[in-house]
């Protein structure tokens, strides 16, 4: 099974990366999906987490086909 | 309507365009409330040049759309247009607008501030802002919207 995991903001500045494609063959939540794609870096305070687009907590467990996002807190625009 | 638009936009008239081809709003309308943002040259106290606004492009929009109709749900709107700018940007630029006709005003005044506040804290928009020098900052926390 394969999900492809992307990376947002100071997420992907973090990692260097925007995206990883992540194999695997057990059952992974959305945080071990963050260990297995980072090699263990540690995730920073208020990482938010995606899962097809919508908001998903970190102990959901995803599935082939999925796209896994993680990303900092949102911030608009600057118009307040 | 949503947009998100990697150009500069004039907002009073994407309001007059829409509006002039939703021929269903007419006669209908009583109240349409605008809400214009625009980046400022300043924020904590320094000097801003430029932003890069980033997004999520297809979660942008489905968050957005889901702010949109529960800004629907709570109040008795006849339309919502919301236009957002992501890419760099500059002072004086045109960031977001957010438009809503309603029967009553206080419909079209409420759920105005609704979209704009759950677009804050829901919607993937993270800022990176480009100071005096040229050090370059995330933006980490919203503000409460008066300071």
């Amino acid at each position: 099974m394969s999900i492809k995991v992307r990376y947002f903001a100071s997420l992907k500045e973090l990692l260097g990366r925007a995206e990883d494609m992540l194999e695997f063959d057990q059952a992974l939540s959305v945080a071990d999906v963050w260990v297995k794609a980072t090699e263990s870096t540690v995730m920073p305070d208020n990482t938010l987490a995606a899962l097809n687009m919508e908001y998903v907590a970190l102990d959901f467990v995803v599935s082939d086909g999925d796209e896994v996002a993680f990303f900092p807190p949102v911030t608009g625009g600057q118009y307040d | 309507m949503i947009k998100i638009v990697p150009v500069e936009f004039e907002p009073f008239s994407e309001v007059q365009a829409y509006q002039q081809q939703k021929h269903a709003l007419r006669g209908q309308y009583g109240a349409t409330n605008l809400f214009v943002g625009t980046m400022r040259d300043f924020n904590e106290g320094d000097s801003v040049k430029g932003m890069t606004l980033e997004h999520y492009p297809g979660m942008t929009e489905k968050q957005l759309e889901l702010v949109v109709s529960e800004a629907e749900q709570q109040w008795a709107l006849l339309d919502c247009l919301v236009i957002h700018r992501v890419g760099e940007v500059f002072p004086d630029d045109v960031l977001v607008l957010v438009a809503v006709w309603s029967v009553h005003r206080g419909d079209a005044f409420d759920a105005s501030r609704f979209i704009m506040e759950a677009l804050k804290s829901q919607v993937p928009f993270w800022k990176k802002e480009l100071l005096e020098g040229n050090n370059r900052r995330w933006v980490a926390k919203n503000t409460d919207g008066y300071l």
